[in-house]
């Protein structure tokens, strides 16, 4: 079980209100995520259900228990933290087994414990080297291991992928969606990378200086942004945002078109521009057009196999089932 | 973790260490003001019990108008600067040639810092006798091997001899120091110099030396503290006499030899400011560390 | 640096670095060498190198003329005792400021620093005149006090450089673990905080070994250190090199070897972890 409830959540460092009152509900066995720029609030909110900090007003529930009060070793879930936070002076299988301990349970059981979470995570042959033997990779799932042998009713994640370098960023990404299908356990994960939150969740909290901008799946975050900042930060290349007469044409005053949204030709179409650069990425192929309705160039995405030289004609058109608009305020016009 | 439990529980930790501290540096300058007030001769009849005769700043007046302040002055200001430009730039060198690698790092390591851990009563003996005694010390030797006259140097050359005592001693600690910062210093940058077209010279002068302004600050700031306050030293010596008497020792022989507790007190309180004013630049680097 | 240094300039760096190393080290290793003397060998012109009598005789006069043993008892007994005074006092006070900072942390931290800037000859008399007042003068006991005091700044700033590296993270992960405050003390912060304590120890056992001020002008015959055992060789009566050399080398002996441990640690300790 592992159903976690924030009711009007508030934290500020004295004068400074880092996460003014927020409402999240996270179901059983949901991977959730929470992404947003770097100092957005997004480790806080996660320090805060683990309860490493205090909350300065508001409850937290876990599986409808006002855990609010309750000490961090109290309330039941684990966490894995950027820095793997091992303890370096003892074995793999001692780290393992430090929950256990804690919790009580006798030599045989932690044994067998620590040998279950070991085999699931290829750790087997490396029970009795010490931290500082392991590659990164290795550390990561020591991590992990210490948190699942403790069974918890959440796991967190504080952007644990953050020190791998980037093939084996792509590998765990995959061993931690498959570890979560096989335990069916919540998942509270922290990242600043849309991508790992985009693969990974079920459910996406996108925040902004402590401020809910959007809740949603995946697939609704990237279709229907509620507004500029989620539909901006969402999608990879950046959506691009065109204001000014163009936006007004639409009764709008913003409005956003994704790169692989736009038809590119170098005959006809809505928009004249100019290439600027061309990036091959195999794939696909990502313009950048310089055009008259935007300062800024528009991203256009193309098959892998159309090239184009600088500084060539083309003309750009949106297809308008994907175009999205936006009000003075930034909200999605529907 | 910053409850207001673990905020108290914090203090009281810590209030042993403060309480002790803050008795050790109160008590004895109290009273030291105190005295630095009063006429206080114990020899003469003046006594605590009897109360000592209040005379303002007569001691203050008196400590700088006497004809051995301003030579004592001197004194410690040649002793302390020749030891810092020794040890500096002698540590420098030596801290570029251990970063070098050669056959026995490690033993040539522990030779060099080896004079650190000699007790300075030691030091100064040794070289006193051993060294530097007119007839039978290895110098003395040495000259007469190559046909020249022994010099007495505690008496002839007292200055030079006591700072080189002292740099001996030092050396090691300006030589680490210099070292573990040389050894900090990323290679990438000496790299990109030398792409850049810098010979070793220009790399020296305009990556090496730089990168070790700091640990040099601190090195002079520190060695300044401790060597503002050497004592051993020059007791087992020269007693103060040839010109070595530096600030300190007039301090001393003022309270133990001449027991003017009074004047010695005002010269106390000299020597304390001088020593803040040190104190403070060498607090602000430390403290602008604290904060990384 | 993926260079191959050449053999040439090798060769000519380790000659230059063992020339300079064995000419610092020289009057240490002179002074070992001259112990084992005779007197009259010990001034011979040309100095001896290795053609003379091998002799323990200094070490046997050394020890009956002036009781060596007493000295290097009270050495030990002062040096240890106010390091372990001194780290008593400093581990919960480092520990607080390391794991519990509050605004003041840096101030206090500082001031206590600038306790230790204090030039001793400054409170010499007001010192004597509270030993006189105590019955502590040429006591090992108010030696211990005052070496614990004059070298508890380094050692809470020592303790607190090291505790400050221990991440908060972990601490942070021992608790989500279901460690209590006993079992993070116990289980995850002193298994990390050992060496640090240890190389603290060491430092400072160095430091009041050596303290040449305080143990000059407090004691006397009964409570004298090492350090005040061979400044009573500085009136000399008659030859006497030999015996200064064999007490010489038995005092730095114990504590060169304890040095040469604790170098890695020396510059921290020194420069208050202004330097890493």
């Amino acid at each position: 079980m592992g159903r976690i409830v924030l009711d009007k959540v508030k934290k500020s460092f004295g004068e400074v209100t880092v996460i003014p009152p927020l409402d999240l509900e996270i179901n059983d066995g949901e991977f959730v995520v929470f992404v947003g720029p770097s100092g957005c609030g997004k480790s806080t909110l996660l320090r805060l259900i683990a309860g490493l900090e205090d909350v300065s007003d508001g409850v937290i529930q876990i599986d409808g228990k006002d855990a609010t009060d309750v000490p961090p070793a109290k309330r039941g879930l684990a966490m894995v933290f950027q820095s793997y936070a091992l303890y370096p002076h003892m074995t793999v299988r001692k780290n393992i087994a430090f929950p256990l301990r804690m919790a009580g349970l006798d030599q045989a059981e932690q044994n067998k414990r620590v040998e279950q979470a070991a085999a699931v995570l290829n750790l087997t042959d490396y029970l009795e080297r010490r931290p500082g033997q392991l590659s990164g990779g290795q550390r990561q799932r020591v991590a992990i291991g210490r948190a699942i042998v403790r069974e918890p009713a959440a796991f967190l994640f504080d952007e644990p992928l953050s020190n791998l370098d980037a093939a084996l960023r792509v590998g765990m990404r995959l061993e931690i969606s498959e570890l979560h299908k096989r335990l069916k356990t919540t998942m509270i994960y922290v990242t600043h990378d849309q991508v790992e939150a985009m693969t990974m969740a079920d459910k996406i909290v996108v925040l902004q200086a402590g401020v809910i901008e959007q809740v949603g799946s995946p697939l609704e975050l990237y279709s229907r942004p509620r507004n500029t900042f989620v539909a901006g930060f969402i999608g990879s290349p950046k959506m691009n945002l065109i204001g000014g007469a163009e936006a007004q044409k639409h009764n709008a005053q913003t409005i956003g078109i994704r790169p692989e949204h736009i038809e590119i030709s170098t005959t006809e179409g809505m928009w004249k521009g100019t290439v600027g650069v061309s990036e091959h990425l195999g794939s696909d192929t990502f313009f950048h057009v310089q055009t008259p309705i935007s300062e800024e160039p528009l991203t256009v995405r193309a098959t892998g196999e159309m090239s184009l030289g600088y500084g060539a004609d083309v003309y750009l058109t949106p297809r308008p089932e994907f175009l999205h608009r936006f009000d003075a305020q930034g909200l999605r016009i529907e | 973790m910053a409850t207001k439990h673990s905020r108290s529980a914090a203090r009281l930790m810590m209030a042993p260490a403060v309480i002790l501290l803050l008795g050790w540096m109160l008590v004895p300058l109290t009273m030291t003001l105190y005295f630095s007030f009063k006429r206080y001769l114990p020899l003469r009849g003046d006594s605590l019990e009897n109360g000592l005769q209040w005379v303002g700043l007569e001691n203050y007046a008196r400590f700088i108008g006497s004809s051995a302040f301003w030579p004592s002055v001197q004194a410690t200001l040649v002793i302390v600067g020749g030891v810092l430009l020794i040890t500096v730039v002698f540590g420098i060198f030596l801290a570029i040639l251990l970063d070098q690698p050669f056959w026995g790092q490690g033993i040539v390591r522990l030779l060099v810092i080896a004079p650190f851990f000699v007790m300075p009563t030691v030091s100064a003996l040794v070289w006193k006798n051993m060294f530097m005694d007119p007839v039978n010390g290895i110098l003395a030797h040495l000259w007469r091997f190559f046909g020249a006259e022994p010099v007495s140097w505690l008496s002839d050359a007292s200055v030079q001899s006591i700072i080189l005592i002292v740099s001996w001693q030092w050396l090691p600690f300006a030589t680490l120091i210099l070292l573990t910062a040389i050894q900090s210093l990323d290679s990438e940058q000496l790299e990109a110099a030398e792409m850049d077209g810098a010979p070793p010279v220009k790399r020296f002068w305009f990556i090496i030396l730089p990168h070790l302004s700091r640990a040099i600050t601190i090195v002079v700031l520190i060695q300044t503290i401790f060597l503002l306050s050497i004592f051993a030293e020059i007791f087992v010596t020269t007693g103060g006499a040839f010109g070595t008497r530096t600030l300190t020792y007039l301090i001393f022989q003022r309270v133990v030899d001449s027991q003017n507790i009074g004047l010695g007190s005002a010269g106390g309180v000299y020597a304390i400011i001088l020593a803040n004013i040190v104190a403070i630049f060498l607090m602000r680097i430390v403290g602008s560390n604290l904060d990384r | 640096m993926a260079r191959a240094v050449t053999t040439r300039r090798k060769v000519i760096t380790t000659a230059a670095a063992w020339a300079v190393g064995l000419l610092i080290f020289f009057p240490i290793y002179w002074t070992i060498l001259t112990s084992f003397k005779t007197e009259a060998q010990a001034i011979n012109d040309p100095p001896l190198f290795f053609n003379f009598d091998w002799t323990l005789e200094n070490y046997t006069l050394v020890q009956q003329r002036s009781d060596y043993m007493r000295f290097l008892w009270n050495s030990v007994i002062i040096a240890g005792g106010s390091t372990l005074l001194g780290i008593i006092v400093a581990v919960p006070a480092a520990w607080s400021m390391a794991f519990v900072p509050s605004k003041r942390t840096k101030d206090i931290l500082l001031w206590m620093l600038s306790t230790k800037m204090l030039p001793a000859v400054g409170v010499l008399y007001p010192i004597s005149l509270l030993f006189v007042q105590f019955n502590l003068l040429d006591t090992r006991f108010g030696l211990i006090i005052v070496l614990m005091l004059i070298n508890l700044p380094i050692i809470v700033w020592m303790l607190y450089t090291y505790f400050k590296e221990i991440p908060v993270d972990i601490l942070e992960a021992a608790r989500m673990d279901g460690a209590g405050l006993k079992e993070e003390i116990l289980y995850v912060l002193t298994p990390m905080a050992v060496p640090g304590i240890a190389s603290t120890i060491l430092l400072n056992f160095i430091l009041a070994w050596n303290e040449a001020f305080w143990t000059l002008n407090l004691t006397a015959a009964n409570a004298g250190p090492l350090t005040a055992f061979i400044a009573s060789y500085s009136s000399p009566e008659g030859l006497f090199f030999a015996k200064l050399s064999a007490a010489s080398t038995m005092a730095i002996a114990p504590i060169l070897i304890l040095g040469w441990f604790s170098q890695k640690q020396l510059v921290r300790g020194l420069t208050f972890g202004a330097v890493k």
